[in-house]
């Protein structure tokens, strides 16, 4: 409706008589603002898509075929438990800490949004995203480390005997997931949150419901979408982990997280190919638990609650 | 009854803030270890270094080649945000205004370089780029870099652009302004924020940004985080304390942009404002 207001003035005083094709264009929304779009799709095209296609031809022609077409890259990598298992791996370690991040998260951010001064405790919590993981992970060397004073409080305090091992593991990938997951998680699901009126709340209140009733059945479904969305968006990150689970891990054996595989095929095999193939299964993981979450979010959202939304 | 959901009640906030605070405290000790060791001579099975010195932070820079590293992740951050600012302005205002027969799907096309991992298009570009001789080269890095930002600026704004009453562009048109004048002074005023609010954001984010840079970059033209990484990874090489210098630099530079951040933009405001203009 607006759109048709705003343009009226530009195209009917320019060709009153005759019907032109670029008015007939215009009217299925394709003007000179429109071809505005371009130069950014013409990028994404040349340097996303290209790139994609190019990966996946790459990845259908073997390095150790000759070149030739074939699927051995995919069937070599399922065939072998040290590579295909990487998969499970990564799975095993981003799916927890996600659902780690979004359930520390959420009340966290229900209980902030009724603070006065938010934005100091926002500031702190935001530091971490812009630290990145290469730092998180140089700091979490020497604060978790046996020497670390994370160890020696705890021994001061009698808790432990000896220091506990919290890097170049496991647990070591999965804090530095945290403390460099949750503060991203932290700030969308506060945004979400604070975008709830608060009367809805107050109403179910005064119906008498008690906090968890009203967390089940006002706030969950009309959080669900700004969940969904969040836990996707914090996934990629957790899946994706690469330099903590090579710096704060143990690369070679329960950290071997698929980003590891990748590289070590692209860049150390120096067989893109391959590298190419682990990428593109990597990205079909994610497009599959990108997919389960918006459907299970989809569910949810149609719940009844949703109706008190407009 | 009442009493008892009180004491629940009370406990649960204890529970909440107290989770808040072990987590402050955790990384207040993650981030203050590493300045306490960049600016002590010795520090082993103690609490605190044996004593300070801030010759680490010279002996850093000499050895990583620190200045030639920041001039590197300036010029990759400056060539960033101008190139974003140039393909994603108009895009955003053009999803934004018109509504065309495809725009679901070129809003897919704009939205999976978000959601898919960066390795996952890093190899197969990296191997692009060095196809066309772009590979390891700064333009490569700086492309690269680009690759995700264009679309994150247009997500940011084309909520923001949708927010503008696109009757004042069509009040300006009928006082007869030219295209050139409405862009002028219409259009970039009422923008400004919203795209000034956007590139801070690219460049935090740019600063950050390791796998693209890490899968693109030659020897000479690494960014400030992928030097750090291979310091890390090549840890015993050089002393502890002048790669906890460089974590320094690197932390600082990228605070230095946190903080020029959020004098523009309030973090958790982002997401409300889409979040409104999608609802109607």
């Amino acid at each position: 409706m607006s759109a048709a207001m705003e343009r009226a003035p530009l195209t009917a005083p320019a060709a009153p008589d005759r019907v032109s094709l670029s008015q007939r264009l215009a009217r299925r929304g394709l003007d000179v603002t429109t071809l505005l779009l371009m130069p950014a799709l013409l990028f994404v095209l040349a340097l996303f898509v290209y790139p994609a296609l190019y990966g996946f031809w790459l990845s259908l022609h073997p390095m150790n075929a000759n070149g030739v077409f074939g699927f051995g890259n995919y069937i070599s990598f399922f065939s072998d438990r040290y590579v295909y298992g990487t998969i499970f791996t990564t799975l095993e370690l981003a799916v927890p800490v996600t659902l780690v991040n979004i359930a520390l998260s959420v009340p966290i951010a229900l209980r902030v949004r009724h603070l006065r001064k938010q934005r100091l405790l926002t500031t702190i919590l935001i530091i971490p995203v812009t630290l990145g993981t290469v730092l998180t992970a140089q700091g979490m060397l020497n604060f978790y480390g046996p020497l670390g004073w994370f160890n020696r409080i705890l021994m001061t305090l009698h808790v432990i005997d000896a220091p506990v091992r919290l890097v170049h593991n496991f647990t070591g990938v999965f804090l530095s997931q945290i403390v460099s997951g949750f503060p991203f998680c932290f700030m969308l699901i506060l945004s979400y949150v604070s975008g709830i009126d608060p009367s809805l709340e107050q109403a179910a209140s005064m119906l008498g419901a008690g906090p968890a009733a009203r967390f089940r059945h006002i706030l969950l479904p009309l959080l669900g979408a700004g969940l969904a969305i969040t836990f996707c968006l914090a996934f990629v990150q957790a899946f994706s982990v690469f330099p903590s689970a090579v710096l704060v891990g143990s690369p070679s054996g329960p950290t071997r997280v698929i980003a590891i595989a990748a590289y070590h095929a692209a860049y150390e095999q120096y067989d893109y190919s391959m590298g190419s193939a682990i990428a593109i299964i990597m990205g079909g993981v994610q497009i599959i638990v990108v997919a389960i979450v918006m459907k299970a979010s989809a569910a949810l959202y149609r719940g009844p609650a949703a109706g008190g939304k407009g | 009854m009442k009493i008892e959901s009180e004491i629940a009640g009370k406990l649960w906030r204890i529970a909440i803030w107290a989770l808040v605070g072990f987590f402050i405290i955790n990384l207040t000790g993650i981030i203050l270890s590493v300045v306490v060791d960049s600016l002590g001579t010795s520090w082993f099975a103690t609490w605190l270094p044996n004593g300070f010195t801030t010759s680490w932070y010279s002996e850093s820079w000499s050895s990583f080649q620190l200045g030639g590293v920041l001039v590197v992740t300036l010029e990759v951050a400056g060539a960033v945000l101008i190139g974003s600012a140039l393909l994603g302005v108009p895009a955003a205002y053009a999803l934004a205004r018109r509504d065309f027969p495809g725009k679901k799907l070129v809003m897919l096309l704009f939205v999976l370089p978000l959601i898919i991992p960066p390795f996952t298009y890093g190899i197969p570009l990296a191997s692009v780029l060095y196809q066309f001789g772009l590979g390891g080269t700064l333009t490569g890095v700086i492309l690269a870099n680009l690759m995700p930002s264009v679309p994150f600026v247009i997500f940011i704004l084309v909520p923001f652009i949708e927010q503008i009453d696109p009757r004042v562009e069509a009040a300006a048109r009928v006082f007869g302004a030219g295209t050139w004048a409405l862009f002028r002074t219409v259009m970039v005023p009422l923008l400004l924020p919203g795209i000034l609010a956007a590139l801070v954001l690219v460049l935090v984010r740019t600063i950050g940004l390791f796998e693209l840079t890490f899968l693109t970059a030659g020897p000479g033209n690494q960014t400030l985080v992928v030097a750090l990484y291979y310091s890390v990874f090549a840890a015993g090489m050089r002393a502890n304390q002048t790669i906890d210098a460089m974590a320094v630099i690197y932390m600082v530079t990228s605070l230095v942009c946190l903080i020029i951040a959020l004098r523009f933009v309030d973090p958790t405001q982002i997401v409300g404002r889409s979040k409104k203009s999608a609802a109607h």
